[in-house]
């Protein structure tokens, strides 16, 4: 357990040596910089608009964190021959995985952290600024704790999201891994429309193949509350929770099987 | 030392090929004008496309569109101002309700979207493309994704009575609102009141007044003081024309202004409540100024009477 830290450890390390961390610098002048122009565009829309742009943004920012270094922890490690003197060490190949997967984990939670923290001092700003009138017409508080929940959806989605880049790693090169990894990322916001196949298709063979991917794929859409919790639908904690158990368990299939691959590899 | 004068160079020469680059542009743009084709301002006009393409991000996209739909309408009004045609192939406001339509298939509960879309294609030309029908149609939309928005039905109302002169359509639109929980007491009232003096100067006061002062919105609430302000156009012009009909009738002149002031029926030349001075036609007939923020003035139906 003490190597999976240490490894997790240094992959977030690394991933600060690699200035991973500026892109909170892009978005917050994102979120000021469109503050006060969409402050000009929008007709008294702007506290809506900013909570739409900065929690998309916060999706956005994670999910090209979580693409392109994700696919990047095992293979970097064997382009640099630094494998080897990795598993020259006592270090199980599986723990090798879980605390490659886990160090982004890491990086992604401090992110997503500081870009929540800034995406609510600007909320917090133009709350201060907007005109009474403006937050009564608003359907929840500017500063509405419940939108939390739609960002631990994301933190959840973006979990999936890396184990799968990390799965692809383990075994593929980084160009096809990161279009692998988009690629579910797109199918697994049209899970539902796998789901429903039977309704527009009469093969049987077709239906059973469709009602298999949408199994198999993540299903993203759910992790996506961001609309409910900008107009104050009651996103119920219930729901919440299962979302992210279901992203657990995803997440635990996806590591199991990037482990026995890993395993089984030959560096030699 | 040398790190510091390099940087400073590499900075200065930056300056530099930036400042050529925008002299040149601007130089270029100054001197070739190119004229630009007419075009469609959506490029993308199905719902459920749009609504694919967004991912996980259809409230964002929402947003984008609402913008696109502020920013079509306000450059096609300011087109109309400055006395030259939109850049956009076909109909005027033609792309209006498509955009509306985009922004509230991908947030169905974007609620200024339908209140200030309404109000966008009701507005007859050249302010808007004059579509109460679509208005209705894009407020029973939002109707069907919050059916307890009272609000739209009585933006229904509105739309029934000002631009259709529908009263008894707009009586039954403001007694739906009334009924769905957590609507106002006086919507009750206006139903009634819309019912038996429809078309009466005095009730779109009432109307435009009570919007004035339960609006949510700066937008909303300055509009319908627009409205109470033609109002007050609308009745002094009806004040006015009765001057000038006495007047000629007693001089039987050629109608200015000035004559009438001189005859000592006015003492100055009457302006509308934004100050623009009225026209008055060499028949005799006051108009609202040309250059007045408040034209064009709503219609009326005939048999209206004045307050």
């Amino acid at each position: 357990m003490n190597a999976t830290l240490w490894i997790a450890v240094n992959v977030f390390r690394e991933s600060v040596r690699d200035k991973v961390l500026y892109n909170l610098v892009v978005f917050a002048i994102l979120m000021m910089g469109a503050s006060y122009l969409i402050g000009q565009l929008t007709a008294g829309q702007d506290i809506k608009i900013i909570k739409d742009l900065g929690l998309a943004a916060i999706a956005v920012f994670g999910l090209f964190i979580a693409v392109f270094i994700g696919i990047q922890l095992v293979s970097k490690e064997v382009e640099r021959r630094s494998i080897y003197s990795m598993l020259a060490k006592p270090i199980r190949r599986p723990q090798l995985v879980l605390g490659k997967y886990l160090g982004l984990v890491l990086t992604l939670a401090v992110n997503v952290g500081v870009m929540v923290a800034a995406f609510y001092a600007v909320l917090a700003y133009m709350r201060w600024t907007a005109p009474p009138a403006v937050l009564d017409a608003l359907d929840g508080p500017a500063l509405d704790p419940r939108m939390l929940k739609a960002v631990v959806l994301i933190f959840g989605q973006l979990a999936i999201v890396t184990a799968i880049a990390l799965f692809f790693s383990t075994f593929s090169s980084p160009i096809l891994s990161a279009s692998f990894t988009l690629g579910i990322y797109v199918a697994g916001h049209f899970s539902a429309d796998l789901r429903n196949f039977d309704q527009v298709i009469d093969s049987a063979v077709a239906q059973a193949v469709a009602r298999g991917l949408y199994w198999v794929l993540p299903n993203l859409a759910s992790f996506d509350v961001k609309a409910q919790v900008v107009h104050a639908v009651p996103v119920p904690n219930g729901y919440v929770a299962l979302t992210l158990g279901y992203g657990a368990a995803y997440v635990a299939a996806l590591l199991t099987l990037a482990a026995v691959i890993f395993s089984r590899r030959d560096f030699k | 030392m040398t790190s510091g004068r390099s940087l400073a160079g590499g900075i200065a020469l930056i300056l530099v090929v930036m400042g050529v680059a925008i002299a040149i542009e601007r130089f270029r743009d100054g001197t070739y004008r190119l004229a630009e084709p007419p075009q469609d301002a959506l490029s993308v006009t199905s719902n459920t496309a749009v609504g694919r393409l967004s991912l996980g991000f259809r409230v964002l996209n929402a947003d984008l569109y609402w913008i696109r739909a502020l920013q079509y309408y306000g450059g096609v009004q300011r087109a109309h101002h400055e006395g030259r045609r939109s850049n956009e192939a076909g109909p005027e406001y033609g792309s209006l309700f498509s955009f509306l339509d985009l922004a509230t298939s991908l947030d169905p509960l974007f609620n200024i979207a339908y209140r200030f879309g309404a109000i966008f294609l009701s507005e007859p030309a050249p302010a808007g493309p004059g579509r109460p029908d679509l208005a209705i149609q894009l407020l029973n939309k939002g109707l069907a994704a919050r059916p307890d928005k009272w609000e739209y039905m009585q933006d229904i109302g509105f739309v029934h009575y000002w631009w259709n002169h529908d009263y008894k359509a707009a009586a039954e639109a403001f007694e739906k609102a009334s009924q769905i929980p957590n609507a106002p007491w006086w919507l009750r009232s206006l139903a009634a009141s819309t019912l038996a003096r429809g078309g009466d100067r005095r009730s779109s006061r009432i109307m435009w007044t009570v919007l004035a002062q339960s609006s949510d919105n700066d937008w909303l609430r300055n509009s319908a003081a627009r409205s109470l302000l033609q109002l007050d156009a609308l009745d002094a012009i009806d004040a006015l024309q009765k001057v000038v009909a006495t007047h000629r009738e007693r001089a039987g002149v050629p109608l200015t202004w000035q004559g009438l002031i001189r005859a000592g029926a006015l003492r100055s030349i009457p302006a509308d409540p934004t100050g623009t001075a009225y026209d008055l036609t060499p028949d005799g007939k006051v108009r609202l100024g040309a250059a007045s923020s408040l034209a064009p003035l709503p219609q009326e139906p005939p048999a209206a009477p004045a307050s």
